[in-house]
C-alpha cells in the first residue's frame, strides 16, 4: 500500500504529459488531495506504533514517514492550486503551451521522489531520491528562464550535487562499518532497521567520519548555514509555488534523512557526536539567517532566510533529540511548512499583480489589496511564532527540550540571534503590510483560498494539537 | 602481491593523480581530457576487483563507468566547449603553485582520517581508500576555486570518481540497485547542468562566473 503512494505523483506526471493543457490544474490539486488522504490513512494505520512493509522491503511505513507524507500531501494541494496562476494553462503559442506541461510533469514527478524519500526502507534508496528532488527541481529553479533564474539553478545543480555526493560518501562508510561487524560480511545492509540492529557493533572511528559527510551533505539540502548559498538564490528565482514546495517540504525531506542517520549514529557513537555538529549547524543557521535578513531587500529572499532560520531551530531541536523534543521538530517542520507555503504563495500573487518582489517597490499592501495583505498579516504572525500559531507551540516546546538536554547555553544564543531575526521580519513586513495609499482591489477568492487554508492549518495544529498528537507521539517513538 | 593487485594499486594511485594533476593545468579543453583518463583508472579498478573477487556484477559495473566515465560525460562536455570563447581559466582564485601545496596538505589530511579503514579490515584495497578520500577533497578544491562553469562540473565529477573510487575500494561496491540509482543519477546531474550551462550562455553570453552578479545580498 505503501508503494501506491508514490504511484500518485507519478501517474500525475504520466497524465500531464498527455492531457489537455486547461484541465493541468486540476490534475495538480487532486493528485495533492490523493497524497493527502493517503496520508491520513497512513497516520491512521501506523499511529499506534505499526509499522508497515511492502515493495519487498524496500517500502518502510511508519509513524514518522506517516507525518511527511502528510506534509507533502498538504502542500502539493496547496502549491497545485496556484498552477493556473504560475503558468499561462490557455495560452496558445506552442513554447508557452510546452513549457506549462513540462512544469507541471516536474513537479509532480518531484513529488513522487520526495514520497519515495520519505517511503524507503534503505537509506541507499532515500538517498537515490533526495538525488532525484535535485534533478526535477533544477529545471523549475530556472524555469522562469531569466539570467537570475538560470544563475541560481546553476548554483543549486553544483552546490546540492557536491553535497549529496559527500552524503554518498559517508553512506558507504557506514556500511563499510555495517559489513565489519560481528554479524559479518552477509549482514552488510543499509537497511535502516538492519542498521539500526547493528548500530551498537559499528566501528566508531570508521562510524564517525560516515555520519559526519552524511550529515554534512544533507545538511546542504536543508540549507543549513555554512552550506546554504543556494537556498537564497533558488527560493527567490522558482516560481511561487515551486519556492513554496522546496522550502516548505524538500528542506524537511532532507532534515527527515538526518534523523534516520541520527538514530543509527547515537546507538553507534553515544548522543553527543550528532549532537555537537547540529548546534553548531544550527546557530550558525540563525545566525546567518539573522545577519541577513536585517537589509533583506527581497521579500522571497526574506522568506528564504526565514526558512534558514527555522531549519536552524529545527536542528537545534533535533540536537536535544528527547521524545518531547523530536515532536515538536516535526510539529515545527508541519507548522512552518503550512505558514511559510501561505506566504511564498502570496509572494507569488503580488508579483503576478505588481510585477515584483523588492520589498521597496512594495508597500500598504493591506490597504491596497485587502484581502492578500490579511492573508499574508496571518502569515507574518504565523512565521514569528506569535500564538495562537502552531510554531509558538513548537518552539515553546523545542526550548523545553533544549533545557532538558542540558543545551541551556546554546538556547541563549539561539534566543538572541532569533529575537534579531523577528525584529527584522517585523519591521519588513510592516513597511509591505501598512501605510500607503491607493485604490482598493479586491483579490480573487480562487487565490486567498490556498493561502487560507494553510493558515487556518497553522491555528488549527496550534490550537488542538490533538488529532496529531498520537501521531507526533509515535513518530518520535520511532526515533527513539 | 600478486600481479592484479599491483595493478590494483597503480590504477587507484592513478585515480588520485589525474584529479591532482587538473588542479595543475588551466586549459578547460585539457582538464576535459584529464576527466577522460580518470574514468579510465576508474574502471581500471573496478575491473581489477571484479577480476580479484571472481564478481560478475561488478565486472558488469565497470563496463557501466567504462561506457558512462570515459565515453559519454567527457564527450558532452567536450562538446559544450568550442564556439571560439576563452578555453583558459584567465586566473584561477588560488595559483597554481600554491593549488598544489594544498593538494599536498588534503592527500595528508585523507591518509589521516583513513587510518580508521585500514585497520578494521586486513584487505589490501581498504588501505588504498585514503586515497578516494583524498580525490573528493581535491575535487571539491577544484571547484571551488576555478571560475568557468565547465571547470566546475569538472571539479564535481571529479568528487564523484572520488567517492566510486572509496566505494570500490572499501566494498566492492554497495548493493548493485544504489550503485546503479548513484551512477545514473550523477549522470543525470552532469546532463541538467550541461542544459543549465547552454541556458547560462544563451541569457548571459561567455561564461566566467565571476560575472554572474544578479543575485547578491
Amino acid at each position: 500500500m505503501g508503494a501506491l503512494i508514490v504511484l500518485v505523483p507519478l501517474l500525475g506526471a504520466g497524465l500531464a504529459a498527455v492531457l489537455p493543457l486547461r484541465r493541468l490544474g486540476v490534475l495538480s490539486v487532486l493528485s495533492g488531495l490523493i497524497v493527502l488522504l493517503a496520508g491520513v490513512w497512513s497516520a491512521a494505520s501506523v499511529e499506534h506504533g505499526r509499522v508497515l512493509y511492502g515493495a519487498h522491503g524496500l517500502v518502510r511505513l511508519d509513524a514518522l514517514s506517516a507525518v511527511m507524507v502528510l506534509l507533502i500531501g498538504a502542500l502539493a494541494s496547496l502549491a497545485g492550486a496556484a498552477t493556473a496562476r504560475t503558468v499561462a494553462l490557455d495560452a496558445s503559442e506552442p513554447e508557452a503551451r510546452r513549457r506549462g506541461r513540462l512544469y507541471v510533469v516536474l513537479v509532480q514527478l518531484f513529488l513522487a521522489a520526495m514520497l519515495g524519500a520519505v517511503l524507503a526502507a534503505n537509506l541507499g534508496v532515500l538517498w537515490v531520491m533526495i538525488e532525484a528532488t535535485t534533478i526535477a527541481t533544477t529545471f523549475l529553479v530556472g524555469h522562469q528562464r531569466s539570467a537570475g533564474a538560470v544563475e541560481a539553478a546553476w548554483k543549486y545543480v553544483v552546490l546540492c550535487g557536491v553535497g549529496i555526493a559527500l552524503a554518498f560518501l559517508g553512506l558507504v562508510l557506514i556500511y563499510f562499518a555495517s559489513a565489519h561487524t560481528p554479524a559479518g560480511a552477509h549482514a552488510a545492509s543499509l537497511d535502516w532497521s538492519s542498521l539500526r540492529a547493528l548500530a551498537p557493533h559499528l566501528d566508531p572511528r570508521v562510524t564517525r567520519l560516515g555520519v559526519a559527510l552524511v550529515v554534512l551533505g544533507f545538511g546542504t539540502k536543508v540549507g543549513l548555514a555554512p552550506l546554504h548559498a543556494w537556498l537564497p538564490d533558488a527560493h527567490s528565482q522558482a516560481p511561487a509555488p515551486v519556492s513554496a514546495l522546496m522550502s516548505g517540504v524538500l528542506l524537511s525531506v532532507a532534515l527527515y534523512a538526518i534523523l534516520r542517520v541520527r538514530v543509527i549514529a547515537d546507538l553507534a557513537l553515544g548522543v553527543g557526536f550528532v549532537r555537537a555538529l547540529l548546534v553548531v549547524l544550527g546557530l550558525s543557521s540563525l545566525a546567518v539567517a539573522a545577519a541577513l535578513l536585517i537589509a533583506q531587500r527581497d521579500l522571497k529572499r526574506l522568506l528564504a532566510y526565514s526558512s534558514v532560520e527555522h531549519m536552524g531551530l529545527a536542528a537545534l531541536g533535533v540536537a536535544a533529540g528527547t521524545p518531547l523534543g523530536l515532536a515538536a521538530v516535526l510539529l515545527h517542520v508541519l507548522g512552518h511548512g503550512l505558514a511559510k507555503s501561505a506566504l511564498f504563495l502570496g509572494a507569488g500573487q503580488l508579483h503576478h499583480d505588481e510585477g515584483t518582489t523588492r520589498l521597496d517597490e512594495l508597500g500598504g499592501v493591506l490597504r491596497r489589496r485587502p484581502g492578500l495583505g490579511g492573508a499574508m498579516t496571518a502569515g507574518f504572525a504565523a512565521l514569528l511564532g506569535l500564538p495562537p500559531f502552531s510554531l509558538f507551540v513548537s518552539e515553546l516546546a523545542m526550548a523545553r527540550a533544549e533545557v532538558a538536554a542540558g543545551l541551556t547555553w546554546a538556547l541563549g544564543l539561539a534566543l538572541v540571534l532569533i529575537s534579531v531575526a523577528f525584529v527584522a521580519i517585523a519591521r519588513h513586513a510592516r513597511g509591505l503590510l501598512f501605510g500607503g495609499d491607493g485604490p482598493s482591489q479586491p483579490t480573487p477568492p480562487g487565490v486567498l483560498a490556498p493561502l487560507v487554508i494553510a493558515l487556518v492549518g497553522s491555528l488549527g495544529l496550534g490550537v488542538l494539537a490533538w488529532p496529531l498528537s498520537t501521531l507526533l507521539h509515535a513518530a518520535s517513538g520511532v526515533l527513539a | 602481491m600478486s600481479a592484479v593487485d599491483a595493478w590494483l594499486d597503480l590504477a587507484a594511485v592513478g585515480v588520485l593523480g589525474v584529479g591532482v594533476a587538473a588542479l595543475w593545468r588551466r586549459e578547460v579543453s585539457a582538464l576535459v581530457g584529464l576527466l577522460r583518463l580518470q574514468g579510465l583508472a576508474l574502471a581500471a579498478v573496478a575491473g581489477l576487483t571484479a577480476l580479484a573477487q571472481r564478481d560478475g556484477v561488478l565486472g558488469a559495473t565497470a563496463l557501466v563507468v567504462l561506457v558512462v566515465k570515459v565515453l559519454i560525460v567527457p564527450s558532452l562536455l567536450h562538446r559544450s566547449l568550442g564556439h571560439g570563447e576563452a578555453q583558459r581559466e584567465s586566473e584561477p582564485l588560488v595559483n597554481v603553485p600554491s593549488s598544489l601545496v594544498v593538494a599536498g596538505v588534503l592527500v595528508g589530511l585523507a591518509i589521516l582520517s583513513g587510518t580508521a579503514l585500514g585497520q578494521l579490515s586486513a584487505r589490501a584495497s581498504v588501505s588504498l581508500a585514503p586515497l578516494g578520500l583524498a580525490t573528493v577533497l581535491v575535487g571539491y578544491f577544484l571547484l571551488v576555486t576555478r571560475r568557468r562553469a565547465v571547470s566546475q562540473i569538472v571539479g564535481l565529477l571529479i568528487v564523484d570518481n572520488g567517492v566510486a573510487l572509496t566505494a570500490f575500494l572499501l566494498t566492492a561496491g554497495v548493493p548493485l540497485i544504489i550503485e546503479l540509482g548513484g551512477s545514473l543519477d550523477v549522470m543525470l546531474v552532469v546532463v541538467v547542468a550541461y542544459a543549465v550551462l547552454a541556458r547560462l550562455r544563451h541569457v548571459v553570453g561567455d561564461v566566467e562566473l565571476d560575472r554572474l552578479r544578479e543575485l547578491r545580498d
